[in-house]
């Protein structure tokens, strides 16, 4: 099994499959971080929940900030096949980081503020309501050398793709030994060469 | 610590051993095998294999020195990483914890740089007052001591290609490469009572099963079970002591519950790596040696040298799941050779280096963000990905140097780690950043993404040995040239860094250091 961007015949190599797999359980779980954490869903089905989840995540810096703020990681790091609950899930601790430290919550809320600013300026929305990444991003590209955006931009760098539950959407397996390595699990089976 | 013998702070016979990795871990228990007793002091905690785990970032934030340092200097860290230059352990093993395993000699003319190469300008290149010749038996030594898979010395088969191996060693054979090798000091086979390799890919995190070789559970432990040497971990040098002759005679430092404690010695031997040794001899300043203890050639901390590095990952067209097996793939050692026609003297290794997906999004493009990047990364299974590892060339300006002002935890003056490449320096790492995209298209890579070099692992030469004293700190057995019962025994003592990882010269250059030191100490010269 492939990837289906490969142009290759099919192998012996044991290729793991990265398609995101709707996952029942945490599916039905109801609302917070855990029902939308690893399956992919439709992006009509996510709509209402991702309001909810946004407005329940929010409380210090307030729903919109959040709204924007998961619009902004998904511009810096666009996976179009990638669940909005892992953006949400990669900012959200900003919440409580801001309850405990008002100058996070000042550098956040400024900097959202900043950006809705530039957004209403040029294109008459705020950021979350802009419809054009492209245009979207040279806003980012505008506020590139300020520490908001430095600081959003690099804790995303462990917020989204430390996240565990993000490796098999990437082909990455994480942790080895328990399972014996892969001396038995195909560490040297490449057949395409 | 039960069962280890316990010395006296009062004793004054011991022999005082400041870090237990690479040197100081080698050194003490060569010592100890030949009857000399030691006191080995380790600024970090003693992790086992129990504490490591299959994660980078967790592993990164539990066992990396991340003490204040600071980055200066022309090189991009002083940009992308201030505060980490370099990345070492902070821990028992040392940096052989998290090493990657691959064990290369230096070759014949790396001792001769200067004369070979000529005077430099812009550079402070210098011979050593030692040649490969001296050097080949210890080089033996090591490499049986260690376990280096594919040597004669060891006897053990080479490692087994894995994925990563095939795709790069492809490339290179297409290109027309011929020289590619993998000296892994990694148990290819089960080998000194130690696993064999289970191809678990997390070696730089700490070899969960100890088939990498390591002092943490090599050297160390069957130092103490010798009775010989007692391991204090948690232990801070801040100072080396001497007497009104300039003899070092005690070692001042702070325990793990904060005590300032004073170990007399007979000799003391620093194997901090190359920005603790020269940082202490710098803070262990007194009257009788103003500049620096052993400093009167003002060369201590200066000379620095990291290599001329650079990485860069390749998406190939199809799955190679670089993270599957042993963290070092293929070696191309045809560049090494000296050939000035390229435009450059030295040379470097291509060497094949697994990063796991977290690491590969931090360091592909350091604060880069965009389609651009996150499609590369939606390839990260399709990736290989090299390190080029080449000669730098000693500069007298760069150098570790004390902070005027701040001090760390330990009330000591933050070290400021300035380094600005020379233009020979640059030319090796633009060299291999072309190869190594020639030979990714050889095999028909999509894509090749240029990566700046991530902190320095290798720190070498600020402690440098020399024929004359005037040139550097130590003679030919690693000796200080103004104190006779000090020695280094790190990598800063190396006064070229070749093209080589420095690990395996480390500890050759240590076994034959004990063994001058046993000797000398029992001819009553030390």
């Amino acid at each position: 099994m492939r990837n289906l961007n490969d142009n290759l015949a099919p192998g012996t190599m044991r290729v793991l499959d990265r398609r995101p797999t709707l996952q029942r359980r945490s599916f039905l779980r109801g609302g917070g971080l855990g029902a939308i954490g690893i399956a992919v869903i439709p992006a009509a089905g996510i709509a209402a929940t991702k309001d909810v989840a946004a407005r329940q995540s929010f409380r210090h810096l307030g729903a919109a900030t959040g709204k924007t703020l998961v619009r902004m990681a998904r511009d810096l790091y666009p996976h179009d096949k990638l669940a909005d609950g892992f953006y949400l899930e990669a900012v959200a601790p900003y919440d409580a980081a801001a309850a405990k430290d008002k100058g996070v919550k000042s550098l956040l809320g400024e900097g959202v503020q900043d950006l809705d600013r530039r957004a209403r300026q040029r294109h008459g929305v705020p950021y979350a309501e802009m419809k054009t990444e492209d245009e979207r991003v040279a806003l980012l590209k505008d506020i590139e050398s300020t520490p908001f955006f430095k600081k959003v931009q690099g804790d995303l760098v462990t917020g989204l793709y430390n996240n565990k539950k993000l490796w098999p959407l990437f082909g990455y397996e994480g942790s080895s030994w328990q399972k014996g390595g892969y001396v038995n699990r195909g560490f040297d089976d490449i057949d395409w060469l | 610590m039960a069962d280890q013998t316990q010395f006296s702070l009062h004793d004054d016979s011991v022999v005082v051993i400041v870090g237990s990795g690479a040197g100081g871990g080698t050194l003490a228990n060569e010592l100890a095998q030949r009857g000399v007793k030691c006191v080995v002091l380790e600024a970090g905690k003693h992790y086992t294999p129990d504490d490591f785990e299959n994660d980078e970032w967790a592993m990164f934030n539990k066992i990396s020195w991340l003490d204040k340092r600071i980055s200066a200097g022309g090189w991009h860290h002083t940009r992308t990483y201030p505060n980490l230059p370099a990345w070492i352990v902070k821990g028992v093993g040392g940096s052989t914890v998290h090493w990657s395993g691959v064990a290369l000699r230096f070759q014949e003319h790396d001792f001769r740089t200067r004369t070979t190469y000529g005077a430099i300008e812009g550079a402070n290149v210098l011979d050593w007052p030692i040649t490969l010749a001296e050097l080949e038996p210890y080089y033996d030594l090591a490499e049986k001591k260690m376990g280096v898979a594919g040597s004669k010395a060891s006897g053990l088969p080479p490692m087994p290609p894995n994925n990563h191996y095939k795709v790069i060693e492809a490339g290179a054979r297409k290109v027309g490469y011929k020289n590619i090798v993998r000296p892994a000091a990694s148990n290819s086979k089960v080998y000194d009572g130690r696993p064999a390799c289970q191809q678990i890919g997390f070696c730089m995190q700490g070899c969960k099963i100890g088939a990498k070789w390591s002092t943490l559970y090599t050297e160390v432990p069957r130092a103490q079970a010798t009775g010989n040497v007692e391991l204090r971990p948690e232990s801070m040098v801040l100072q080396i002591q001497h007497d009104k002759d300039g003899r070092a005679n005690g070692v001042l430092y702070v325990d793990g519950k904060g005590r300032r404690q004073l170990q007399k010695a007979r000799v003391v031997c620093v194997a901090g790596n190359s920005i603790e040794s020269p940082r202490l001899l710098l803070n262990s300043a007194s009257g009788l040696f103003p500049n620096g203890l052993a400093n009167s050639s003002g060369q201590v901390g200066r000379n620095y040298m990291n290599h001329a590095t650079a990485a860069a990952v390749s998406i190939h067209k199809g799955p190679v799941y670089m993270y599957r097996g042993f963290d070092i793939a293929a070696v191309v050692a045809d560049e090494v050779p000296l050939d000035t026609r390229r435009g450059f003297v030295g040379g470097y290794y291509l060497e094949g280096l697994a990063l796991h997906l977290p690491y590969t999004a931090a360091f592909m493009k350091p604060g880069g963000w965009g389609r651009d990047f996150a499609s590369a990364l939606e390839m990260y299974d399709h990736m290989s990905c090299v390190w080029v590892c080449g000669e730098d060339l000693a500069r007298e300006q760069n150098s570790i140097t004390l902070h005027p002002t701040e001090k760390d935890q330990y009330g000591l003056p933050v070290p400021i780690v300035t380094k600005t490449y020379h233009e020979n320096d640059d030319r090796i790492t633009a060299h291999g950043l072309v190869q190594w995209r020639k030979l990714s298209e050889a095999v028909g890579a999509t894509r090749v993404i240029d990566m700046p070099a991530y902190p320095a692992s290798h720190n070498m030469g600020t402690n440098r040995m020399s024929a004359k004293a005037g040139d550097g700190v130590v003679n030919k057995w690693g000796q200080a040239h103004d104190v006779k019962n000090l020695f280094i025994s790190d990598g800063s003592q190396f006064t070229s860094s070749s093209a080589a990882n420095p690990t395996l010269t480390i500890v050759a250059l240590a076994i034959r250091q004990a063994e001058h030191i046993a000797g000398a100490m029992q001819r009553r010269e030390l």
